[in-house]
């Protein structure tokens, strides 16, 4: 006769530790509990898993409004340790205040290092730009969106959206951007501009300007997207195809301004944006990326930027 | 052991059989009282509406198919129902596009019945706005069906809509505009255009020209007889007016209070009209 192990019923304090366990270390004094970190890396991980899908989570309270940040700051926060350098940018720059404040609130509240160099960055939060140094593996990119869902704009209807992103019905993406091409003669989607991920899911990167947009498609680091308002995750895995939706007889094209390049370090292959002269009008440029500017001068920067890299990939992707 | 036979490819492009759907409890209890003889659709057993019963009909392909009745007889339940726009409750709806036949479309989950929409049955409705989407251009209508099958050719895109916009005569210079700035024969040309832009074997018309006046409604039917004969399309044509019957169709179905009161041949019926409502609709038609 076989005899088996019995299970006795845990008395009350048993289960009384295990519901501990189960909530993690003891909240530390601050503004976000272990649970609720826990909470976010598994949407993470789903959005790791379903590159370009939108997972939902529940968006926490944060000591930042929501619209300013605050999804990316929660991923931010659920992803560093001590040991972690991080790196904080407001459209390219280091000492944006948003970028600044929000690198003060993090490094207070977790003790992580403060980083301005890319390359040394374990994680870079970003509002609306992708460095110009490539990503490399290991570094993870967590963007901050202000609006997830490309079909916004399209159909209203948010159970229709989802419908339409489950059977990747996409025809009225494509009837947009017909219709631009129609009106204006071009795509004039001018940033978060409409992406097709590993050939399933249209997603909005974030409004990061066309210029970054290659920069997605295979890269080395992982993106995290977070949307804190409107409660959505999403994120592009290292080495995933990221392809902008146009016609095949509409080639995809950046930003770009003829005989333009940085005041300060005389670039022409990065992107770089007017600056107010002491006059008040636009007339000089400067790199957006500040943190590339300042190597580029030291000469301590790549000669090919990513955007180089990452259209000659796609190139490549498009002949097969 | 014999080697199964092949079965020959059937000769209809969609067959219907048995179609029925009852709002309501959707049991055998609730016909009992129902249907032209009782004078009413409402079942007075379980008070469900059945307003499609036992319809059967097939068409083949280049062939148009008529369903007549007053406001109400079912009519257009049924097209809705073979549409996919509304869950049939009872029957099989069968296309020969789809694995030859043999396929319940009824059975379908409805992804996949969507996907059907794209190449397999395209719908004309009576509102042109239910069809298309009036803030978009002409071209733009079209590039939707298009698109959706996987056409990423801006170029070609363009040249296929201006193809279908000048076959159902919507001036090209239009073509840009959006269809809200259109004329109601216009929008329902667009409409057509649209629904013939994938050439589905199979287009359901409901009630294509009523609410156009009747030298537009005239025009608009010159055009689908036309483009009837030429595409080879199997066509069912939904309305509650001979006149279009008459001018589209050589089959056609009466009903009255969800049920198939009579069917034969257009001009037959029209002649020798045999059930009573059937005598009253051509009396009315005839004037």
């Amino acid at each position: 006769m076989t005899t088996y192990p019995t299970t006795e019923m845990p008395s009350t304090d048993t289960a009384v530790r295990r519901t501990d366990r189960l909530a993690g270390p003891a909240p530390r004094p601050g503004i976000f509990d272990e649970l609720s970190k826990r909470e976010i890396r598994r949407a993470v991980l789903s959005g790791i898993a379903i590159p370009g899908y939108q997972v939902p989570f529940g968006s926490r309270e944060m000591p930042v409004a929501r619209g300013w940040g605050s999804g990316g700051l929660q991923v931010t926060l659920s992803l560093v340790g001590q040991d972690t350098r991080l790196k904080v940018i407001d459209q390219g720059e280091d000492a944006g205040v948003n970028a600044s404040n929000l690198r003060r609130l993090v490094v207070g509240h977790v003790g992580c290092e403060e980083e301005t160099d890319t390359r040394e960055a374990d994680v870079i939060q970003s509002r609306h730009r992708i460095p110009e140094q490539p990503l490399q593996d290991g570094q993870v990119l967590v963007l901050q969106v202000p609006g997830a869902e490309p079909l916004a704009g399209i159909v209203k209807n948010m159970d229709e959206q989802r419908r339409m992103h489950a059977e990747a019905d996409y025809s009225k993406m494509w009837v947009r951007l017909y219709e631009d091409i129609v009106h204006n003669g071009l795509i004039t989607n001018a940033a978060g501009y409409p992406v097709l991920v590993e050939g399933r899911y249209v997603m909005t990167p974030s409004p990061i300007p066309r210029w970054d947009v290659p920069k997605l498609n295979h890269s080395e680091g992982v993106t995290v997207l977070s949307a804190g308002r409107e409660k959505r995750i999403f994120a592009v895995p290292p080495h995933t195809l990221v392809e902008p939706l146009t016609f095949e007889d509409r080639p995809f094209e950046v930003e770009r301004t003829p005989g333009a390049a940085c005041r300060l370090c005389g670039s022409d292959d990065t992107y770089i944006v007017q600056e107010p002269g002491p006059d008040g009008t636009f007339s000089t440029w400067v790199c957006s990326d500040t943190d590339f500017c300042r190597r580029r001068r030291a000469g301590d920067a790549p000669e090919v930027t990513a955007l180089e890299a990452a259209l000659a990939h796609t190139r490549e992707e498009s002949t097969i | 052991m014999s080697t199964p036979v092949p079965l020959a490819p059937p000769t209809w492009a969609l067959k219907v059989e048995g179609l029925g759907r009852i709002y309501g409890d959707p049991s055998a209890a609730s016909l009992a009282g129902t249907g032209p003889e009782h004078g009413t659709a409402v079942s007075p057993a379980t008070g469900a509406v059945v307003a499609a019963w036992d319809v059967d009909f097939d068409v083949a392909p280049g062939e148009a198919l008529g369903i007549i009745g007053e406001s109400g007889s079912g009519k257009s339940t049924v097209m809705r129902c073979v549409a996919g726009d509304e869950i049939a409750t009872a029957g099989t709806i069968a296309l020969r596009g789809v694995d030859a036949g043999t396929t319940n479309i009824r059975d379908l989950d409805p992804s996949a019945r969507r996907r059907l929409r794209l190449d397999q049955i395209s719908a004309v409705y009576q509102d042109p706005a239910a069809g298309l989407n009036l803030d978009v251009s002409a071209g733009g209508n079209i590039a939707d069906p298009l698109t959706a099958i996987g056409w990423r050719n801006y170029g070609r895109i363009r040249e296929r809509a201006a193809q279908l916009l000048s076959r159902v005569e919507v001036p090209l210079d239009r073509m840009d505009d959006p269809v809200r700035s259109f004329s109601g024969g216009m929008r329902q040309r667009v409409q057509i255009a649209k629904a013939l832009a994938n050439d589905p074997p199979v287009l359901l018309l409901d009630e294509p020209t009523t609410g156009l006046d009747a030298s537009v409604a005239a025009g608009v039917l010159d055009l689908l007889r036309g483009l009837l004969e030429e595409t080879g399309v199997a066509a069912v044509v939904v309305s509650h007016d001979f006149g279009v019957i008459e001018m589209l169709t050589r089959r056609v179905l009466v009903m009255q209070h969800g049920r198939v009161v009579e069917s034969g041949l257009t001009d037959q019926l029209l002649e020798d009209p045999q059930h009573p409502y059937s005598q009253q609709l051509v009396a009315a038609a005839r004037g």
